[in-house]
């Protein structure tokens, strides 16, 4: 399990951006983390894969506080980010990208199965240079891939759907609902995606900092398509929902 | 033909205990082995020291291997060797250039090349340059190379020099004809002291001529690199020219593009980037698990690809 412990981050400019996260995220369930954009989302995987250090807080895998460790200990733990911005790089190709990440050579045929998996003609990329040549959609789905060549104990992939078509989209939902049934660690995925929420187990709503919503998928789902504006624009009428539980 | 020599020619050129098709081996400035074939003549040159090597018209999939080497201090190599290659022909010409040395002394070697592509002809050329040994004499290597390529002619150059050669001065002039094309991808790396000159000077004075110079080049230590190029288009052309620069440590690099459109349809393009690796690219390695000095060392390795 990931237990974050009231975490705080400021940005470098003094603004402060996450106000004191609680979050669990138990193993084997899809949990997607949903709201507005700059509610902090982004910088809540950066701090739990240790591209960025907390102000306060801590942050426990299994039961080990790895909140001082660095981005390598955290990834040799397990621990994959795939970016909301991926990076683009000059003369590696994408094998090269999916064999770093699988941390081994990869055959022709297991490269292949990454890239037909995010909807990509494998012949196609498979030796084409992870540079500014691909567009948004194909670096997104190269980035995806990478991460499910980690096959990692948790993995973050961050809205995932950005730039991506509606037919590569479809294939996404079944990578990721294929994930949920086969979990073998812990999953997280950030969007703003109705399908993607209506996969999930858990749902969490950060707004502005803090967790303003978190429960069973179903419900929080339901508080988020209704128009009843409590759910998402006052973050003090919290609801906690914890295994079905209303902590109000 | 000593070890050293063979060693450096297994890595400037693919030699296995000889090669299979035409070549000339130069040793410390002297020639010590040579092989013509039916299509490509390799003869001395008359009036300097060096080889005149002509490929038939409508000579295909042969290749032509003119390494040197220099294994000792106190050489200064000069050669001149002129290709002059038949139309409509389409071979590989391999150039590496290896400086070794275990004393101080210095040694060079200065390779001066003029290409005279025939109509319609197709070249590759590789240029591989090495230092090696331990002495701290200080290796250099000079290449002057002189193109010229006639209507619809093609040559593709490859120049590399990943390491141990402390100064080089490389001068690269073409002269591109109607509807020809000249590519130029230059990979260097220096690190410690070294120094790296690049100069290219492109007419392109043919209707539909091109000319695409990629260069990709990464300063460690404290070395220093100097990129220029020139494009004059003289005619209707494209022109594009491309210098991507990493530095590290405290190397230095200077990047000095210029264009000269002088007709109206020439089509010139420079870019250029200069920088540091950038901490994006190291930090989405390390969460694929590498430590920072070994996604340091795939960036620069990929770069230089
Ligand atoms: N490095 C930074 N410098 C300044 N502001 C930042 C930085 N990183 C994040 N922020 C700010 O923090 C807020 C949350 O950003 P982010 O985590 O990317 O949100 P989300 O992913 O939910 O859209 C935004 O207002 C953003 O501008
Ligand atoms: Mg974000």
């Amino acid at each position: 399990m990931l237990k974050i412990n009231d975490l705080t981050w400021s940005a470098p400019d003094g603004g402060r951006v996450l106000r004191g996260v609680d979050l669990e995220i138990p193993d084997n369930k899809l949990v997607v983390i949903t709201g507005p954009n700059g509610g902090g989302k982004t910088t809540l995987a950066k701090l739990i894969s240790g591209l960025e250090t907390p102000d306060s807080g801590s942050i426990e895998l299994d039961g080990t506080d790895i909140t001082k460790l660095d981005i390598t200990e955290r990834a040799k733990l397990g621990i994959s980010y795939a970016f909301q911005q991926p990076v683009r790089f000059k003369g590696i190709t994408v094998s090269d990208l999916l064999e770093l990440a699988a941390g081994e050579k990869l055959s022709v045929g297991e490269a292949r199965s990454y890239l037909m998996r995010v909807g990509l003609c494998a012949r196609e990329y498979i030796n084409r240079e992870v540079n500014d040549t691909l567009s948004g959609g194909e670096i997104k789905r190269i980035e995806i891939a990478t991460v499910l060549a980690r096959h990692s104990r948790l993995s973050i992939f961050d809205e995932p759907e950005a730039g991506i078509d509606l037919w590569s989209f479809n294939n996404l939902i079944d990578v990721f609902t294929d994930m949920r049934k086969n979990l073998n660690g812990s999953l997280i995925i950030i969007s703003h995606q109705e399908r993607i929420l209506s996969i999930a187990d858990e749902i969490v709503v950060i707004a502005d900092g803090k967790i303003t919503m978190q429960g069973e998928a179903d419900k929080v789902l339901k508080c988020l398509l209704s128009d009843d504006p409590s759910c998402m624009e006052c973050p003090k009428k919290e609801v906690h929902y914890h295994g079905g539980e209303v902590n109000e | 033909m000593n070890e050293i020599t063979k060693e450096i020619l297994k890595s400037v050129s693919d030699y296995n205990d000889g090669y299979k098709d035409a070549y000339s081996i130069r040793e410390n400035g002297c020639g010590v082995a040579r092989k013509s074939t039916e299509n490509i003549k390799i003869e001395d040159k008359e009036d300097a020291p060096g080889l005149v090597i002509r490929v038939k018209p409508g000579t295909k999939g042969e290749r032509v291997s003119i390494p040197a080497c220099v294994t000792h201090g106190n050489i200064d190599d000069i050669v001149y060797n002129d290709f002059y290659i038949g139309e409509g022909a389409d071979v590989l010409i391999v150039a590496g250039c290896g400086v070794h040395l275990d004393t101080g002394e210095p040694a060079r070697h200065n390779g001066i090349h003029r290409f005279f592509l025939g109509k319609n002809s197709h070249v590759v050329y590789q240029e591989k340059h090495v230092g090696t040994g331990r002495g701290p004499g200080i290796r250099s290597i000079d290449p002057v190379t002189e193109i010229t390529l006639d209507e619809g002619s093609e040559l593709e150059m490859d120049s590399l020099q990943l390491g141990g050669v402390d100064k080089t001065i490389r001068k690269t002039s073409a002269v591109v004809g109607k509807e020809a094309h000249l590519i130029i991808r230059e990979r260097i790396l220096t690190d410690g002291e070294q120094e790296a000159v690049t100069d290219f000077v492109v007419e392109m004075n043919g209707e539909n001529s091109g000319v695409n110079l990629i260069s990709r080049s990464v300063a460690k230590g404290s070395s220093h690199q100097a990129y220029r190029s020139k494009i004059i288009g003289n005619a209707p052309c494209t022109g594009h020219s491309e210098c991507d620069a990493i530095l590290a440590d405290n190397g230095k690099v200077d990047a000095a593009p210029e264009l000269s459109a002088n007709h109206e349809d020439a089509a010139l393009i420079h870019e250029a980037a200069i920088g540091k690796i950038a901490g994006e690219q190291i930090t989405k390695l390390r969460t694929l698990g590498l430590t920072e000095a070994e996604a340091e060392a795939k960036i620069v390795a990929g770069f230089l690809k």
